[in-house]
């Protein structure tokens, strides 16, 4: 089986986030960049399960949408221990532009097990995994927390409110994977990074696409008016503000 | 031509977000001078069907069909994108939700509609239609024109609220075409927790941090959920050291709430947690750190021992309710 981890190359999560250009354009002034890290799980658990299954899963490859600024982002899902990496050479704009592209990979290669990240952190379009999923016409399963191999088909648990379901599905399919995936996600060692250097970054040009959607300018969120502080030893105060003023009990 | 809603229910009964929905929708049919449609997928009776009525749905399409009793992405997509049809609806409203997640973005493709997800109210413009969500997890607002002739939005929690627009709702069985080909999945167990209440669909939570030292120490804060008739939550090193499930996990890679009310003890409140739970209407910090990041977020703090102050608000909470 071959398993195919989307990656999105996103600021770190830490960033102060800025724009510039009449707040259209997200200023990327000394930012670093990470694997979403969603899609960072996702990679993750797709090397726990070729570990776990020797044989039974031979190659993992890593697909970004992206310009060639985001390669140090896929060496380093190479260095945690991914086989291979696509990267089609676009900007991606929006999720439908970024999925268009990932089926032309997946119609163009076979994978039995196409792993993408719920959300991701910049855009938080919770959209990608299920849009590509119906462009190639692949059963897929959302908010999943678990994914483990049995047999000829897939275990999988999904996240529902309050509580789990307990899947099964035959390959092909696309996971669309959520916290609890895996615990945490792999730091590479200098092996890695040495051998990150020496696997195969293919780059392929993208194909033409309309956007769906346009992201014509940013706001910030109004900001707070400052924290009223109630002493320590006077509880009932804040229960009366709660009560009161807030009137949220 | 109308507005289509994906109205999901849970165990029956219509989710409190599928009223916020039908509200929004309603208001959305107003400026756009249509009317809201909506498809209920499941085992609902005809008078909690007639609910929607109350919201303003003045048509609603039953589809009782028990193959989809269990939500399989593809055959909802399929049964979703033929009610559109059939309606002629030019905006799919679904909510920010895991099941939203799922289909909204196989509904897009298959009818060819710009997806906006987590949009935050109604639209600034409808020519162009623009819209705002949120971005880099609530640090930023985007301004989003959707492009296409038919509009898909995700609505985040909490972000209209429910209203009223009494009508009646003209109930109409739907038979979607759907192969037994086109199910993929099969739900093998379901766990569901019962008798507490929905972290997602709370109107107070009450969340524990690192602060509480120990799982041994949660004693309290369930206490107090429990007399506000509110939700658990924590963040995210606490479920990370499994001193709680990471079902409670608030923050962005958790759950991401909109309570009235959230009350963070000993929670430091890193961003990746603020992102979590900033959109909560008022929220509550506790934490001996009088600098920690969180009294940034918080309408109301106290810089003091969350195991100190617990107990003392379950007593002042108590009291308040006495009298």
């Amino acid at each position: 089986m071959k398993i195919l981890v989307c990656i999105s190359n996103v600021p770190d999560t830490t960033t102060k986030i800025k724009f510039v250009n009449n707040n259209t354009t997200f200023d990327a002034t000394g930012v670093q960049w990470i694997i979403n890290p969603w899609d960072e799980l996702a990679l993750t658990r797709a090397i726990e399960l070729k570990e776990a299954h020797a044989g039974a899963i031979t190659e993992i490859t890593v697909v970004n949408v992206g310009l060639p600024t985001t390669e140090p982002t896929i060496r380093k899902a190479l260095a945690i221990g991914a086989d291979k990496a696509i990267r089609v050479n676009a900007d991606p704009k929006d999720a439908y532009t970024v999925a268009l592209q990932l089926s032309e990979i997946i119609k163009k290669d076979s994978y039995d097990i196409i792993l993408c990240g719920i959300e991701s952190s910049d855009y938080n379009g919770t959209s990608v995994g299920g849009m590509l999923s119906e462009l190639v016409d692949y059963p897929s399963v959302s908010a999943v927390s678990f994914i483990d191999i049995e047999g000829d088909q897939l275990k999988l648990k999904r996240e529902i409110d309050g509580g789990q379901e307990i899947i099964g599905i035959s390959t092909p399919f696309i996971g669309i994977v959520q916290k609890g995936i895996a615990k945490d996600a792999r730091i590479p060692n200098m092996r890695g990074i040495m051998m990150a250097k020496t696997k195969p970054l293919q780059v392929v040009e993208p194909v033409s696409a309309d956007l769906y959607t346009d992201f014509v300018s940013f706001d910030y969120p109004k900001s707070k008016a400052a924290c009223k502080k109630v002493d320590p030893e006077n509880v009932k105060e804040l229960v009366n503000l709660l009560h009161n003023e807030a009137k949220v009990i | 031509m109308s507005i289509l809603v994906f109205a999901e229910n849970w165990d029956g009964k219509f989710k409190k977000q599928t009223f916020e929905l039908i509200s929004y929708a309603h208001a959305l049919s107003k400026s756009m001078n249509t009317t809201v449609s909506a498809i209920s997928i499941g085992k609902v009776d005809s008078e909690e069907l007639n609910k929607l009525g109350t919201y303003g749905a003045s048509k609603v399409l039953n589809v009782t069909d028990c193959r989809l009793y269990n939500l399989d992405n593809k055959a909802y997509t399929m049964a979703i994108a033929q009610a559109a049809a059939k309606e002629n609806s030019k905006v799919i409203v679904f909510a920010q939700n895991n099941t939203g997640k799922a289909i909204s973005p196989r509904v897009s493709i298959r009818l060819k509609a710009g997806l906006a997800s987590g949009v935050i109210g109604l639209p600034t413009s409808f020519e162009p239609f623009t819209i705002v969500k949120k971005t880099y997890t609530a640090k930023a607002l985007a301004n989003v024109v959707i492009k296409t002739d038919v509009k898909i939005i995700t609505l985040s929690q909490n972000a209209f609220g429910i209203v009223e627009n009494p009508t009646t709702a003209n109930i109409e069985n739907f038979a979607p075409e759907i192969a037994d080909t086109d199910i993929k999945s099969t739900v093998i167990e379901v766990n569901k927790v019962t008798g507490k209440i929905l972290l997602t669909d709370a109107e107070i939570v009450v969340s524990g941090g690192r602060g509480m030292k120990g799982p041994e120490n949660w004693g309290g804060i369930e206490e107090l959920a429990q007399i506000l008739g509110a939700a658990t939550a924590c963040s995210r090193p606490v479920s990370d050291e499994g001193w709680r499930t990471h079902e409670e996990h608030t923050g962005q890679t958790g759950k991401i709430i909109a309570p009235n009310l959230y009350f963070a003890f000993g929670i430091s409140g890193a961003i990746q947690h603020l992102g979590g739970i900033s959109s909560s209407k008022c929220i509550v910090a506790v934490n001996k750190d009088p600098d920690a990041p969180i009294f940034e977020a918080a309408d109301y703090g106290i810089v003091g021992d969350a195991l100190k102050v617990i107990p003392e608000l379950i007593a002042a909470i108590k009291e308040l309710k006495a009298n």
